[in-house]
């Protein structure tokens, strides 16, 4: 009889709706979105140097064949400031690093590098986020590892941590 | 103390609902007399002691008792007196609270006003309404209490979101909650029948007013939410089929088709399955939605109280109470006996039209709503906005409007397609005006366009059924529908014309200067601040002008301090042909005397809220109608008073 | 009461009037030619923003929104169509970037549901009435 199979689809729509609400209470939204950028070359950009004492940035810095990290932070980002000490470690163990600034001032830029330390060896300044599209970043903090013809090999969203610093330097590693 | 009494309150409510449970039982299955003579008397006590207890908490927020913790955090010593109020139920302990009133009150209004169901189906279903009851007292009183203490006290409380600090908050979260909950009624009259096996005419005719209240509180939730959302939010929108919204709108259709199903169940006993499933279906709907808006699956901008845990626990009374009932469904539909027949050109048939139509539409609502969830559990990320949801319902609901102006002109039980031929009249009229916007207006999407003319064709076949009828003589219950239909036929028309006609201007202006939207002239004239009970503003003054007439606009930007937050008003000058929507915001720094204004002239958009409070006002008049017929024929019918 | 709020008024003012730093400028600069802003506001209308709960572009008043808005305007007025833009967009964030769920792969029972909904309850009611219930 029709009715017979037809009775239960309301249940099955419930079990439907109950399956997805577990899903999600068990693995809690990632509120990120990823670069679809990665495995694609550096997208061209050239942009000026984000404060005194720095130089500015463009792809070319990154195809010279030595694979390098790329973070994109701001002064007015707090995450930023506590990824520091991790940024050191890293480029301690041998990482180069340049760097762009978000809708940043010269003199915040300044301040901020005084306070938290200067990992960069070149800084560029972003002032109305349009690299920051180009590369597929969502904010701040971010790390893009990019290989040495400048290709974006991975994106690391969100600050650095101590458990993020090993598995990151064996990516940069193995891109040498 | 106060705090200590409403918990005490709600303890003993509980325990009276697990009474009600018992005498419920006791009634339907005909065990034991005494046992059951108590449903009546427990149920009304429980109400009242709910509306003790919710009175205790709104007294403890206007007091600003700010050793209960939940006043603590949602108010503040200097707010203003109505939003103290307010704040009651604009947190989740208390919006819960307020969900378990009405749902106590629900059961003593059954208890006192329901009068005809037959008795065993009348107990079974108050059984239903005191277990549903149950599950959230316990969700209350053990995972959401509100009367939970704060020790040390702190001196001023947290504040209330300003975003919330307004007038909306005192309508909206009420009339919504009245109609969610209200129809737990409809639900638990749903599952008594299902139990009883009884789901005939009478039993939709004590059923259908009951559907009726809550869904006109419904109509006037949706309505006040969508508005205060439209000023509130400062970007000129009125529905983003944004998760929230959809939350709100799933029970509301579910409703809709449950009230057109009831109507055909009690005057010609046909339906009779489908009446009980969207009986099932709308509640289940509301408790989806309370658990979508608090459990933060879903992101989205209207978002409240986010809270996992808590919302795993209303996942799980979801399972228990949906699961429970649709099973019963499955089992025990086969035993309902079939209603009367029709033919497939007939009133019945176009209400089943409407009924498929309308679970259609909630389908793609509800899975467009979910799918995001769906595809990151394959491993895909998309995003389903307005333009799926748009592309897909619109056409539906054009659809829906061909029925409207189809099925009241049709016979029940048969009838052929003869009786349509007044409709040409309205399709002329449709399709002269159709293409008479589309020439005039080139450029203007085509479902702006369509929708206008439907909207006047729906306006012009609601009036049928008065035709040929003494006005004076006419049921109450007939003029409800015709007025909800041309209601509807507003709406549609604002909608329409927003959608279409909307002009939008953006422009930096400097004290002095000024733009043009719509026909309408605005200068900027001064900019100053402003200061308001817990807010400083910065307010700008518009002189707007067009034909002649002169208005003052004055949107500005608010920094609130409990919490700290800034916050956009927007101003509105309505004038009976459109709105003119203008907010301000700071202009880039290199031109600090240069203003960011941001203005739009939304011609007929008010149609929209005042089309919904006419939809609202047609069922009032149905649901007085009802009660007319009711005591009018059977003054002394009281199932209460039966041995 | 009110000197204090007067004083307060003096050190929120700047936050308020400074709270926008520089932003591209067709971020909130309409298209000189209403057909292209248009398009334009059609496009923004579709677009989700990065950062905010939901919003689009077109009503978010977040940076990254603006400057987005700013991309858009700049590409229709360059002459692109709707198809290479959301094309540019989903290059760099997605498919997750537009509103309107793509047709194929995940999105592609959303599209069809209707129609198999709709099918399907009419052949569910039609074979009743064909029963003979007449």
């Amino acid at each position: 009889m029709k009715r017979n199979w037809l009775v239960w689809m309301p249940l099955l729509a419930l079990a439907f709706v109950a399956g997805l609400a577990i899903f999600r209470l068990a693995n809690p939204n990632t509120d990120y979105v990823s670069s679809e950028m990665v495995g694609k070359p550096l997208p061209e950009f050239t942009l000026p140097a984000a404060t005194d004492g720095v130089e500015g940035l463009t792809t070319a810095n990154f195809r010279d064949g030595k694979p390098r990290m790329l973070n994109i932070f701001a002064s007015w980002c707090l995450p930023c400031q506590a990824e520091a000490p991790y940024l050191d470690q890293l480029k301690a163990a041998g990482v180069e690093f340049h760097a762009i600034a978000i809708r940043d001032k010269p003199e915040d830029v300044a301040k901020f590098l005084a306070q938290n330390g200067n990992p960069f060896v070149r800084i560029g300044a972003d002032q109305d986020m349009l690299v920051q599209l180009q590369l597929g970043s969502s904010g701040v903090p971010e790390t893009y590892i990019i290989d040495g013809k400048g290709r974006i090999a991975y994106q690391h969203i969100g600050d650095i941590r101590e458990e993020h610093v090993g598995p990151l330097l064996k990516i940069y590693r193995s891109l040498k | 103390m106060i705090a200590e009494l409403g918990l005490a309150a709600l303890w003993l409510a509980a325990s009276l609902a697990l009474l009600q449970m018992l005498a419920g039982w006791a009634g339907w299955r005909q065990a034991s007399e005494p046992l059951a003579a108590l449903l009546r008397p427990v149920a009304i006590a429980q109400g009242l002691l709910c509306l003790l207890s919710f009175g205790a908490l709104i007294w403890l927020f206007y007091i600003t008792d700010l050793s209960v913790l939940l006043v603590a955090a949602n108010s503040h010593v200097d707010k203003p007196m109505i939003f103290k109020i307010a704040a009651t139920w604009g947190n989740h302990e208390g919006s819960m609270l307020l969900w378990v009133t009405v749902l106590a009150l629900s059961s003593a209004a059954i208890a006192l006003f329901e009068r005809r169901l037959d008795k065993p189906t009348l107990s079974a279903a108050m059984m239903a309404q005191a277990a549903l009851s149950l599950g959230f007292f316990a969700f209350l009183l053990f995972a959401s209490n509100p009367f939970a203490r704060l020790d040390p006290a702190p001196q001023t409380g947290a504040g209330l979101n300003p975003l919330l600090q307004d007038i909306g908050l005192a309508f909206h979260p009420p009339t919504l909650y009245f109609g969610y909950v209200g129809l737990s009624v409809a639900f638990s009259f749903a599952v008594g029948a299902l139990l009883t096996s009884n789901a005939g005419a009478s039993f939709a005719r004590a059923m259908r007013p009951w559907v009726l209240l809550a869904w006109i509180f419904l109509t006037v939730g949706i309505t006040a939410g969508s508005y205060w959302a439209y000023y509130e939010l400062g970007w000129g929108g009125w529905w983003f089929w944004d998760p929230v919204e959809n939350a709100s709108l799933m029970p509301w259709l579910a409703a809709t088709a449950l009230l057109h199903s009831v109507s055909v169940l009690a005057s010609r006993d046909a339906l009779r399955a489908w009446t009980i499933m969207l009986a099932l279906v709308a509640f289940a709907m509301s408790m989806l939605g309370t658990f979508l808006v608090r459990s933060g699956i879903l992101t989205s901008v209207h978002a409240f109280a986010v809270d996992p845990e808590r919302g795993s626990f209303i996942l799980a009374l979801m399972l228990l109470y949906i699961g429970g009932a649709l099973t019963l469904f499955a089992l025990k539909i086969g035993q309902v006996r079939e209603g009367k027949l029709f033919r497939l050109i007939s009133r019945e048939s176009a209400i089943v039209g409407n009924n498929i139509l309308l679970s259609v539409i909630l389908a793609i609502v509800l899975l467009g709503t979910l799918w995001p969830l769906a595809a990151e559990a394959m491993g895909d990320r998309i995003s389903v906005g307005p333009p799926y949801f748009n592309k897909t319902t619109i056409p539906l609901v054009f659809l829906l409007f061909l029925l409207l102006a189809v099925g009241p002109l049709l016979k029940w039980r048969g009838d052929d397609a003869r009786s349509l031929r007044k409709l040409a009249i309205p399709g002329a009229v449709v399709i002269a005006m159709a293409v008479g916007v589309w020439a005039t207006n080139p450029g203007v999407s085509l479902w702006a366009i369509l929708g206008l003319a439907l909207a006047a064709g729906i306006a012009l076949a609601s009036l049928f059924p008065l035709l040929g009828r003494n006005l004076l003589r006419t049921p109450l219950t007939i003029w409800g529908m015709v007025i909800a239909h041309l209601g509807l036929a507003i709406t549609v028309a604002g909608m329409s014309a927003e959608s279409g006609w909307t002009s939008e201007k953006l422009a930096a202006l400097a004290i002095g200067e000024s733009a043009e939207v719509g026909g309408w002239t605005v200068q900027l004239t001064d900019v100053t601040p402003v200061v308001g009970e817990n807010w400083i503003a910065i307010e700008g003054r518009m002189s707007a002008t067009s034909k002649g007439q002169a208005f003052v606009l004055t949107p500005q930007m608010r920094q609130f301090f409990n919490p700290t937050q800034q916050t956009t008003e927007a101003a509105l000058l309505t004038r009976w042909d459109g709105q003119l929507y203008a907010v301000l915001a700071p202009a880039t720094s290199d031109k600090r005397e240069k203003w960011q204004v941001r203005l739009w002239w939304k011609p007929l958009v008010t149609l929209i809220w005042f089309g919904g409070l006419v939809i609202a006002f047609g069922g009032f008049l149905a649901f007085l109608g009802r009660l007319r017929i009711r005591f009018r024929r059977k003054p002394e019918e009281n199932v209460w008073k039966q041995a | 009461m009110k000197w204090f709020a007067v004083l307060l008024l003096s050190f929120a003012l700047p936050t308020l009037v400074a709270a926008q730093e520089t932003v591209p400028p067709l971020a909130n600069q309409q298209l000189a030619d209403p057909g292209q802003e248009a398009r334009a506001t059609k496009l923004m209308s579709v677009i989700r923003c990065i950062q905010c709960q939901g919003q689009s572009i077109h009503d978010s008043d977040a940076p990254i929104a603006a400057a987005m808005r700013h991309e858009v305007r700049a590409r229709v007025q360059s002459g692109e169509n709707d198809a290479q833009i959301n094309a540019w967009l989903k290059s760099r964030y997605g498919e997750w970037i537009s509103f309107e769920p793509p047709s194929h792969g995940a999105g592609l029972v959303l599209w069809l549901l209707p129609v198999l909904l709709l099918g399907a309850a009419l052949l569910v009611a039609s074979s009743r009435f064909r029963k003979g219930k007449s």
